[in-house]
C-alpha cells in the first residue's frame, strides 16, 4: 500500500491510500497460511469467510472472491478502507505474531474495487415474503440491515433525514479516506436488491411514530449524531464548531468548493482541534487541506490516542501538530475566536477503561492562537425519535437497551449500530445490524 | 411560494419549519411553514442572500432539489385565555398559522403585525380573518399605527390581562418586544432563526443559550421562552458568515445572473 509522501503539503481531497495492484494482491494472498482453524474470521464482526476469498485471489478468481465477501458483507469497498483491521481480522491473523499479518483489509478493498470497475454482480434475492420492514437511517447499520432483509425477500423501506444516503459514511468520513463515489456505488448495489431509500424523511416528523410502527418490523439505525460540547466559556463564539458540523459542511455540503457550492466554512489560519479519536483526526486533516496550521489537543498521552494508529500517522505526516496531555478550558475572543486557553494534564491512576485518568495541573494554563476551534470529543445517540417512543428503554447515556439479537424493549422494533452500542466503528454497526436482521427475519417467518 | 411536499404537508403544525436545498450545489436553508393546503406548504422569504434570490427566480412548476420537514417542535398551543400573536417583517409569515391554531384552541386572539413600511407588510387579510382583533404598525407611519409592535403590546398589557404572547421576527425585534412582557411575567414565545445546516440535531450550528443551557434550535425549538434566551449571542452567531454571504451573492450575480458563462453552477 502506498500513501502520500510524508510532510507533503496536502491540499486536495483525493484518496491518500492508493490500494494494491492485481499482481501485489495475488502475492499478498499467497502469504495466507490457510489455517485449519482460521482465527481471522473470529476477528471479523460480520464473519466474512476470509480464507476462502483470499484463496480465490491467489487463484486470480477476483469475481469469485467478491461474491464470497458479499455473502456476508454488502459494503466491502467501504470496510476495506475504514475497518480497524489491525484490531480485528489482521490482529487475529497467526502471522501477526511472527512477521506481519496478511493485509486482509487491503485485499478486501482490492476485490471490491476490482468488481466495481469490472461490473458488479448481485447476490441472489429470495422470493417476496409479503412482509414490510422499515429501516430508520441509511448509515452502515441501516444499509446492512436493509440489504440483509431485502435478500431474504422482505420489502424494505429506508428512511433518511438528509438529502443523501450513507449517514456517517457520507457526512462524516472525508473523501480522502473514503471517496464518496465508492459510498454511492455500494449504496446503489443495496438499492438494486430492491431496497427503497426515501431521502429527506426525518422519522418522528415526516413520518409519525404510528406510521412507523405500522410496518411488520422496524430496524433503528439512527446512529450517534448528537455532538457533545465541552461546556467551556466562549464556546458560542464565531469560529467554534462541533466536528460534526465542520465535517458535514465539507463532506456533505462541499464547503471546500465555496462559492461554487453555496455552503461556506471558516477555513482558519490557526485551527485547534480537541479530541483524540478518528473523528478528531478527520477534522484535523480536513482543516489542513483547507489551508490552516492545525494543532490537535488531546488530554491524555500520545500512546493513549483512541484513533487508529494509521490515522495518527497520516495526520502527523500531513503536518498536524499534536499537543498531548492538555485540555482546553476556555475559548478567548470578542465575537470571533482569537485563542484557546488550555491547561496541562497530569496522568493519575488508571480509570475503568484501563487508561490513566487525566487531571488538571493547576497554574499550567497556556494559550494557543486560533481563529477556528473544533470540538471532537464524542457524539451521543440521536435523541429525537427514541424520545418519541416512550416504551423504548434507554441506558443512562441514551443508548437503547437491546438484547443479543438487537431486540429493543418495544415489540417488533430492533436496533443496531451506534444507537444501540454507543459510538463505535462502521463494522461494529454492521455486525450488530446483521444480527438484528437475522432476528427480524426469524420473527417474520414464525408468524 | 407554495411547495408540493406531501410528507411535510401531512404532518405540519404551527411553529415548525422545513429545510430546502434549491439545487444540486445549494445550501440547506430553514424556512418557517406559513400555511398548509392539501399536499402543499407555503413558505415566505425575503430575497436577501444567494439562495433566496435564486428562489425568487423560480417559476410555477420548477422543482427544488430537496425539501425536508416538518422540522422542529410545534408551537405549544393550549387554551391560555387571551393571546397576542406578533409578527415583524417577514416574520409575519409564521403568524396566521399560529393565530389559527390558538383560535381553534379557544383563545381570544389579538394580532399585531408590523413592518418598516406598508410595502413590506404581508398577510394582512389572513391575519384579519383569523384574529379577533388586529393591530398594524409601520416604522415610517405609512400604514396603521406609526411606531413599533412593542408599543402596541405595552399598551395592551397596561389595559388588560394577557396570558400568552408569540413574537416572530428579526432577532433584535424579538429581543426588544419580549422585554416588554418581562415585567408583567407573561409567558412569551419567540421563534429563533439561527444558522442551520442539517436541521435535525446533528451539527450544533444552531445552538443557542436558553436559561444558561445550550439548546439546539432545530430540535429543542425553534420556539423558546423569550425571557430565557440570550439574544446577543444569537445575533452574533447569525453574523458568522456575513463576508461569505456577500461573496456568494457576488459569485451568483457573475455566474448565475449575467448568462455569459452559462451559470454552470446552477
Amino acid at each position: 500500500m502506498t500513501g502520500s509522501p510524508a510532510g507533503k503539503e496536502v491540499r486536495d481531497f483525493n484518496e491518500v491510500n492508493k490500494g494494491l495492484s492485481a499482481d501485489n494482491a495475488v502475492l499478498e494472498a499467497l502469504r495466507c497460511m490457510e489455517c485449519v482453524r482460521p482465527t481471522c474470521v473470529k476477528g471479523c464482526p460480520v464473519g466474512i469467510d476470509i480464507p476462502a476469498f483470499i484463496q480465490q485471489i491467489a487463484n486470480q478468481d477476483f469475481a469469485g472472491a467478491a461474491a464470497t465477501i458479499k455473502r456476508d458483507n454488502m459494503l466491502p469497498a467501504i470496510c476495506g478502507r475504514v475497518c480497524p483491521q489491525e484490531s480485528q481480522c489482521e490482529g487475529s491473523c497467526v502471522l501477526a505474531k511472527k512477521e506481519k499479518p496478511v493485509a486482509i483489509g487491503a485485499l478486501e478493498r482490492f476485490v471490491a474495487d476490482y468488481e466495481r470497475e469490472h461490473g458488479m454482480t448481485l447476490p441472489e434475492v429470495a422470493p417476496p415474503s409479503g412482509k414490510r420492514v422499515a429501516v430508520v437511517g441509511s448509515g452502515p447499520a441501516g444499509l446492512t440491515a436493509a440489504a440483509e432483509l431485502a435478500r431474504l425477500g422482505h420489502a424494505v423501506t429506508v428512511f433518511e433525514s438528509l438529502h443523501e444516503a450513507g449517514g456517517v459514511l457520507t457526512y462524516g468520513i472525508p473523501n480522502f479516506r473514503l471517496p464518496k463515489e465508492i459510498v454511492r456505488a455500494e449504496i446503489e448495489q443495496v438499492k438494486r436488491l430492491g431496497v427503497e431509500i426515501r431521502l429527506n424523511h426525518l422519522v418522528g416528523r415526516s413520518l409519525s411514530t404510528d406510521e412507523l410502527l405500522s410496518y411488520d418490523a422496524v430496524f433503528l439505525g439512527t446512529g450517534a449524531g448528537l455532538p457533545y460540547f465541552m461546556g467551556i466559556e466562549g464556546e458560542n463564539l464565531n469560529g467554534v464548531y462541533s466536528a460534526n458540523e465542520f465535517l458535514t459542511r465539507v463532506n456533505l455540503m462541499h464547503a471546500d468548493r465555496f462559492p461554487e457550492f453555496d455552503t461556506p466554512v471558516k477555513r482558519g489560519c490557526n485551527v485547534v482541534v480537541v479530541g483524540g479519536g478518528n473523528v478528531a483526526m478527520d477534522a484535523a486533516r480536513v482543516a489542513r487541506r483547507l489551508g490552516g496550521k492545525v494543532t490537535l489537543v488531546y488530554r491524555r498521552r500520545e500512546e493513549d490516542l483512541p484513533a487508529r494508529a494509521v490515522e495518527v500517522e497520516n495526520a502527523l505526516a500531513e503536518g498536524v501538530q499534536f499537543v498531548c496531555c492538555a485540555n482546553p478550558v476556555r475559548v478567548i475572543g470578542e465575537k470571533t475566536v482569537q485563542a484557546v486557553e488550555c491547561v496541562q494534564m497530569s496522568m493519575c491512576d488508571l480509570d475503568e477503561s484501563g487508561r490513566p485518568k487525566p487531571s488538571c495541573v493547576e497554574g499550567s494554563n497556556f494559550l494557543i492562537e486560533a481563529d477556528v476551534f473544533i470540538e471532537a470529543i464524542g457524539q451521543g445517540p440521536n435523541p429525537l425519535l427514541v424520545s418519541m417512543l416512550p416504551d423504548l428503554k434507554r441506558e443512562r447515556r441514551g443508548n437503547l437497551v437491546v438484547d443479543a439479537d438487537g431486540q429493543t424493549t418495544l415489540g417488533r422494533v430492533y436496533a443496531g449500530g451506534d444507537v444501540a452500542t454507543g459510538a463505535a466503528t462502521v463494522i461494529w454497526a454492521m455486525g450488530s445490524a446483521k444480527k438484528a436482521a437475522a432476528a427480524i427475519d426469524r420473527m417474520l417467518r414464525e408468524e | 411560494m407554495w411547495i408540493t411536499a406531501p410528507q411535510v404537508a401531512r404532518h405540519a403544525r404551527a411553529g415548525q419549519f422545513l429545510v430546502i436545498r434549491a439545487h444540486e450545489n445549494g445550501e440547506r436553508i430553514p424556512l418557517t411553514i406559513s400555511a398548509v393546503r392539501g399536499d402543499a406548504v407555503r413558505v415566505i422569504f425575503m430575497s436577501v442572500g444567494k439562495t433566496t434570490e435564486f428562489l425568487s427566480t423560480m417559476k410555477k412548476g420548477d422543482a427544488l432539489s430537496d425539501v425536508a420537514g416538518p422540522l422542529g417542535k410545534p408551537s405549544e398551543i393550549e387554551k391560555y385565555g387571551t393571546v397576542v400573536v406578533i409578527g415583524g417583517g417577514v416574520g409575519i409569515a409564521s403568524t396566521p398559522i399560529i393565530a389559527r391554531e390558538a383560535k381553534e384552541a379557544g383563545n381570544h386572539v389579538i394580532g399585531i403585525i408590523g413592518a418598516r413600511s406598508k410595502d413590506l407588510l404581508i398577510l394582512e387579510d389572513e391575519m384579519a380573518a383569523v384574529c379577533d382583533e388586529l393591530f398594524i404598525t409601520t416604522d415610517d407611519g405609512s400604514k396603521g399605527i406609526h411606531g413599533f409592535a412593542a408599543s402596541v403590546l405595552e399598551q395592551l398589557l397596561k389595559e388588560r390581562k394577557i396570558d400568552c404572547v408569540w413574537i416572530v421576527g428579526p432577532a433584535i425585534m424579538m429581543k426588544v418586544t419580549s422585554n416588554v412582557t418581562r415585567p408583567y411575567g407573561v409567558l412569551t414565545f419567540v421563534s429563533l432563526n439561527p444558522i442551520m445546516v442539517d436541521g435535525t440535531g446533528m451539527c450544533g450550528s444552531c445552538r443557542v443559550t436558553v436559561g444558561g443551557e445550550t439548546k439546539f434550535a432545530c430540535v429543542d425549538g425553534p420556539e423558546f421562552d423569550a425571557h430565557k434566551v440570550d439574544f446577543d449571542s444569537l445575533m452574533q452567531r447569525q453574523r458568522m458568515y456575513v463576508d461569505e454571504e456577500k461573496a456568494s451573492v457576488e459569485h451568483y450575480h457573475h455566474h448565475g445572473g449575467c448568462g455569459c458563462c452559462g451559470g454552470e453552477h446552477r
